[in-house]
């Protein structure tokens, strides 16, 4: 039997299943009116208490939920239940990182022609989920004073990617000296331009500013519906 | 370490080529951006290993590595950057978050043996 090797092109997009799925659910949401924020942070960040704190405070007059992605446990989708908004776990197994079709299967159930602003929470890692588009109109970086100021450095590639960011536990930072302009300015450095917000969920302090930008947001998309 | 799944990506896609074609494959070519989120070496050895079991077994992947390319303003150009963790324009030192390049995850080319059918 004889063979001759051979070249041929092919140029193919591996992701490119998970970029037709982010698609079109981007263009459902669109169609919905609902504004759509992913959360990605290290795990141990406070992801799920900032969240709670996100919820509580936006459902006073705002349709929120959330989706969660959680590696085996559900005590996360059990924490945030206690804001009292539609909180649904996607329990990834193994997975580190979400992908466009778990968001599409979770959503099943729910009519997002019902939501103003619909949160998913990805796995704690600020290294896979960088490669997955998940149709989100914005994606939000978490990082806390506790993990120091050079995170951005480390990770430049899940910053980059992000829209926002958010340095959290701020009534921590004397505490455990955290440098603000450093952080401010490494952040900088790695997506320049980028919008970041400093606040403390616990205390309350900066959320104000915080859910003011995202509502702003909200009000921008629905621009285009109202007129 | 997402690198295992990604692999099984790119088999799938080189496989599905492989049976539209009708052919053996031998190598497969791929074009891995600095901002990909994927780790080169990783990626080879999960690569390896997924192939096994598969028409792939033994199939080599190349990968060929993009570096991060900005559109630097004052420059009017694309520009290289200082470093992933420096987004400036490598020439005048700008800083610009408008990525052109650098995300790429890109099956480009197969290594192919045709499959010779005629009779010995």
């Amino acid at each position: 039997m004889g063979s001759q090797p051979r070249l041929i092109e092919v140029r193919k997009n591996v992701l490119k299943q998970n970029d037709l799925l982010a698609r079109a659910l981007r263009e459902q949401f669109r169609a919905a009116g609902v504004f759509v924020v992913s959360l990605v942070s290290s795990p141990g960040s406070g992801k799920t208490m900032f969240l709670e704190k996100t919820l509580t405070l936006l459902r006073e007059n705002y349709r929120v939920a959330a989706l969660v992605g959680d590696l085996a446990t559900e005590n996360d989708a059990v924490r945030l239940a206690r804001s009292q908004v539609p909180v649904k776990q996607i329990t990834t197994g193994t997975l580190c990182h979400l992908e466009a079709a778990m968001v599409q299967n979770a959503l099943q159930e729910w009519n997002l022609n019902e939501l103003d602003f619909l949160f998913i929470e990805n796995v704690g890692n600020l290294v896979c989920p960088s490669s997955y588009d998940l149709g989100e109109n914005l994606r939000l970086v978490l990082i806390s004073v506790t993990e120091g100021e050079d995170k951005p450095l480390k990770y430049p590639t899940i910053f980059n990617s992000a829209d926002i960011a958010v340095v959290s536990k701020m009534d921590l930072a004397s505490a455990v000296d955290f440098d603000w302009q450093t952080a401010y300015r490494n952040i900088q450095a790695v997506r320049p331009g980028m919008q970041v917000f400093k606040l403390s969920a616990k205390s309350g302090n900066g959320m104000e500013d915080y859910l003011g930008f995202l509502k702003k947001r909200l009000d921008e998309i629905r621009v285009p519906a109202v007129t | 370490m997402h690198e295992l799944s990604i692999a099984m990506s790119i088999i799938e896609v080189a496989q599905e080529e492989s049976e539209r074609r009708n052919v053996q494959i031998t190598a497969v070519h791929l074009r891995l951006g600095a901002l990909s989120g994927v780790v080169k070496d990783a990626l080879l050895g999960s690569f390896e290993m997924a192939c096994e079991d598969t028409p792939l077994s033994g199939a080599r992947l190349i990968i060929e590595d993009v570096p991060v390319l900005i559109n630097c303003r004052s420059c009017q150009a694309h520009r290289p950057i200082s470093s992933v963790q420096l987004f400036c324009c490598a020439e005048c030192g700008a800083p610009s978050a408008e990525v052109v390049q650098g995300k790429e995850l890109e099956v480009v080319a197969l290594e192919i043996e045709e499959w010779d059918h005629s009779p010995a």
